[in-house]
């Protein structure tokens, strides 16, 4: 794809500050596929309070990322509080007993240190990028927050907004990615990943600061967090340094979140969602399974050879028939991982092409999964997704904050670290009728859900209202 | 890279930013990746060791041995952005995407499957300075060569096929038409015209409706012979080989392309005469800001000095004055921001943020507030010093990766920076004092003569001039 033409984007994760990616880019069926051998040299430890430390030996540079994952993000909330575990997140900057808001940015930044922290469907992360001989700083300020927050009130009151002002900038302004919020409210019935990461705009007007006390009291303890540390370090130096700031942390009881498995009853959804905007967009979405319950163990990693076939780099089929061939999608884009914590959803979506409409392209795309079922995919075609994946687990060496995220978000879906070792052996076992098979049992009519954007006019301005907080919560600072 | 103009579209597939040197901030849209860089103390060993020559025929090469990971990467950057559009904007862009379409008696498919089917990975893309073309491939000998074969045809004998102008041109204007769904980029655009007036910086990277529309094959191809040429082109090699291996592969990559001649200087970028304020109404929740002036080129002697003086302004994310008062304390705003964008030429001195529409008057007051009394009272010494500390104590993680690396040699070989650049950068950060930093601001920025842009819906007590445009001074 060429830089100015229009892709996708849809928003999975959320960071306390702009500096970082927080986008999965559907349409990379790359970046599904990114996931890699984590090599040798990863050391596992237990502190007697239950909290897990990796340690990622990698000496290339004098640099180390220090990361802390805690099992609770938007999939662990209910009704109400959607967006809970966000807020908390950017409350997690807001101070303690021992270092006043805004203090642990100041220290970390005079450390020479990059730091920023994310929430998802399925953890909440925070993380310090330093020169290595900083890694006792990191420490020391995320353990004493860990149980040491504050949560002030009148804190709590101004970030809300700027978590709404977050919100708009992300979804409410962005007619693709609201499309893409509705989608999943459709597409997930009973799995909590119908409600955004960032939280319905009501909730977060209606949140209040004692229910992030509740959550923060029933989630951040030391033994539901992993801590990741990547880099040129001594994992026996880090262990001694993780006994010292996180060893004296009490453990606390955490209750499992509920199953709230989704439901299957069989069954085309569609849905229309009306915003300003200049072109039409389509998402479709097949019922999923991924790999912490797959029965077969082999079909997610079908899937996702199968989403590399679609749409992993130019020579694929979007690209070459929908895009270069026929013209009939401006862009199209396949996405899959296997890594989540709940069932997930097999994407697609595009823009049609100028003089094509939504029917057709939802045609094409049919015509395209059609084909899956019907005839395997070449040996070429397979091949080529396999030198994808090898390609990759060397191309993301060169990144250790890459490569701890990925040990992170392993550790707290609940798969484990060891499985990156097993990604490339996977991916390269499946075969073309192991593809056939997943596009035939999954790809199919009573699976999917369909949002399509109907563009409304954009030059009357005032068509939406604005949200206005509520005076109760947005206080009187202003 | 270096240029921070091009105006990235928020919902693209593919992202060719790189996180920008010396950059701290980077403004433009919020899903960007924007690393914050910093700097580190006294680890003169982390730096990468630089090999400079130039090719036969005139190609300037950076090189950085990297033996560590069996990669290579590739990115060669010309003297061909948007700046030379001349009376067709859009002209650079569409001619470094058409590249790939076909080259050397290969298709658009055949050049896809040769990346693909070894797992290489080639991109391309365009600003207002330079466009580039990248590649990262293993470095076992024959998936290799293929390549390096495969990219040296695309940038040496693209063909220009008028069927893929034809479709690509139209994408490029459904991308256009993408971008006015974006207050953002709607309020960068206007912001650059404001500034640049009828200076080539003026016009969007990615060109106009009206440019996509005039060009036609032929014009692309007598701008790749203009400007895709050896003399005009800086190779950054980074990657598992030695100095006699890159040089080989240095004449592989430009050793076919025409000699020809470096691009012509570009003109001198003027003051602005007097501020102004620009509404343009959009049906969105927000309202999108952009404050300033032309700021400073890549080589501007007070470049250090503005660095250091931006980064406790609105360069150093949330520990900045703009983020204390607009967002820690006044919960306006998720992103807000300053930063100098040194290009060729005077590249934008910019504040940023967006707020819900009915706070749009008092950000900016805010915004404007902090700059006068900074720029009346310069910074506080204990500012500079945790300044200092942060970008000379971060330093490593800036050339802590092989992409890192790979992106410094691109910039300091385009601009022609000297290639102790990054040896002398800390030293050049810690030399900068309190009272420079106080007089550059007084000398280069204007408070009184700035360019304020907003894009959203109207706003209480704002009821615009019925144009769209509005002045307010």
């Amino acid at each position: 794809m060429g830089k100015t033409v229009i892709g996708k984007v849809l928003p999975l994760s959320f960071s306390r500050h702009p500096h970082m990616k927080q986008f999965l880019l559907l349409g990379t069926g790359l970046l599904a596929l990114a996931v890699g051998t984590v090599q040798a040299q990863v050391h596992e430890f237990m502190l007697d309070n239950g909290l897990k430390l990796i340690v990622k030996e990698d000496h290339r540079a004098p640099v180390m990322v220090s990361q802390i994952w805690y099992k609770v993000g938007s999939s662990y909330e209910y009704n109400g509080i959607t967006g809970g575990s966000h807020v908390l997140e950017h409350m997690m900057f807001k101070g303690t007993g021992n270092y006043p808001a805004g203090e642990f940015s100041r220290i970390i930044s005079a450390n020479g240190g990059r730091e920023n922290a994310f929430t998802s469907r399925d953890y909440t992360a925070y993380f310090q990028s330093m020169e290595k001989s900083r890694l006792e700083v990191s420490f020391k300020l995320e353990s004493d927050r860990m149980q040491g927050l504050l949560l002030s009130e009148e804190e709590f009151k101004k970030e809300v907004q700027v978590v709404m002002e977050e919100r708009r900038l992300r979804t409410e302004d962005k007619p693709q990615s609201l499309t893409y919020e509705r989608f999943n409210a459709t597409a997930f019935m009973t799995s909590p990943y119908r409600n955004p990461v960032i939280g319905w705009m009501d909730d977060l007007e209606n949140l209040k600061v004692s229910d992030l006390k509740d959550w923060y009291q029933r989630w951040y303890a030391p033994n539901n967090a992993t801590v990741v540390v990547a880099g040129d370090v001594d994992p026996k130096h880090v262990l001694e340094l993780a006994k010292k700031y996180f060893g004296p942390l009490k453990s606390a009881k955490v209750t499992p979140p509920k199953p709230q498995v989704e439901s299957e009853v069989p069954g085309r959804r569609e849905i229309v969602v009306k915003a300003p905007a200049k072109l039409p967009y389509l998402i479709m979405g097949y019922r999923v399974p991924v790999l912490p319950m797959a029965e077969n163990k082999w079909e997610p990693y079908a899937l996702e050879v199968l989403a590399g076939v679609l749409d992993g780099g130019r020579s694929s089929r979007f690209s070459s028939r929908l895009v270069r061939g026929s013209g009939i999608a401006t862009s199209a884009g396949a996405g899959y991982g296997a890594h989540s914590r709940l069932a997930s959803q097999f994407l697609l979506d595009g823009v049609p092409g100028q003089g094509e409409d939504i029917e057709s392209l939802k045609q094409a795309l049919l015509q395209q999964i059609r084909e899956l079922q019907e005839k395997p995919v070449t040996k070429s075609e397979l091949d080529r997704v396999k030198a994808q994946v090898v390609a990759g687990d060397v191309y993301q060496r060169d990144s250790v904050f890459y490569q701890a995220m990925q040990i992170g978000t392993m550790e707290t879906i609940g798969l484990g670290w060891q499985i990156l070792d097993e990604y490339v052996d996977q991916i390269s076992a499946v075969t073309a009728d192991q593809v056939q098979e997943v596009a035939k049992k999954y790809l199919v009519d009573d699976r999917l859900t369909i949002a399509r954007l109907d563009p409304q006019p954009m030059d009357q301005v005032k068509l939406r209202k604005p949200s206005k907080p509520r005076a109760g919560v947005t206080g009187g600072r202003h | 890279m270096t240029t921070f103009t091009t105006i990235f579209l928020d919902d693209m597939k593919t992202f060719i930013r790189l996180h920008s040197i010396n950059q701290p901030h980077f403004p433009v849209l919020s899903c960007m990746l924007l690393l914050l860089t910093f700097f580190i103390a006294g680890s003169a060993s982390a730096t990468p060791e630089i090999q400079h020559w130039t090719t036969k025929n005139g190609a300037r090469v950076l090189f950085v041995s990297a033996p560590e990971l069996p990669m290579l990467d590739v990115r060669i950057a010309f003297d061909a952005g948007s700046a030379r559009d001349e009376d067709k904007p859009g002209l650079a862009s569409l001619t470094n995407h058409l590249l790939s379409f076909g080259a050397g008696g290969l298709n658009a498919d055949l050049i896809a499957e040769r990346f693909d089917s070894i797992g290489a990975q080639f991109g391309s893309g365009s600003a207002r300075d330079m466009a580039w073309v990248t590649l990262r491939t293993l470095s076992d000998p024959s998936l290799q060569m293929i390549a390096v074969n495969t990219f040296a045809k695309i940038i040496s004998a693209p063909a220009f096929p008028e069927k893929d102008f034809e479709r690509e041109r139209k994408r490029m204007l459904t991308g256009l038409e993408q971008q006015k769904q974006s207050p953002g980029n709607i309020a960068s655009k206007a912001y650059y015209r404001a500034l640049y007036g009828s200076h080539p910086y003026a016009s969007p990277s990615e060109g106009t409706e009206e440019g996509l529309k005039s060009i036609t094959v032929s014009d692309l191809k007598k701008f790749y012979e203009r400007y895709y040429v050896a003399e005009n082109a800086t190779v950054a090699i980074v990657g598992n080989l030695d100095r006699e291996a890159a040089e080989k592969l240095s004449g592989q990559l430009a050793g076919h392309l025409s000699a020809g001649e470096s691009a012509p200087k570009l003109p001198d970028v003027k003051a602005l005469d007097a501020g102004r304020r620009i509404h343009i109404p959009h049906p969105s929740t927000q309202t999108h800001v952009y404050i300033g002036q032309p700021g400073i080129s890549r080589k501007d002697p007070d470049y250090f000095t503005l660095y250091v003086g931006n980064h406790a302004l609105g360069g150093s994310g949330l520990v900045s004055r703009l983020s204390e008062e607009i967002r820690e304390k006044r919960g306006l705003s998720y992103s807000v921001y300053s930063y100098f964008s040194p290009m060729g030429q005077a590249g934008p001195f910019t504040m940023g943020m967006q707020t819900r529409n009915e706070k749009t008057d008092e950000g900016i007051k805010v915004l404007q507030d902090i700059l006068r009394t900074y720029i009346r009272d310069g910074m506080t010494s204990e500012e500079l010093e945790n300044s200092k500390k942060n970008i000379t104590g971060g330093f490593a993680l800036r050339v802590d990766s092989n992409k890192k690396i790979i992106e410094y040699l691109a910039m300091i070989g385009f601009y022609e920076l000297p290639l102790d650049y990054l040896d002398k950068f800390i030293p050049r950060i810690n030399a900068v004092k309190l009272e420079d930093i106080h007089k550059a601001f007084r000398d280069r920025i204007n408070s009184e003569r700035m360019i304020t842009v907003t894009v959203g819906g109207e706003s209480k007590g704002d009821k615009g001039d019925g144009s769209g445009n509005k002045l307010d001074k």
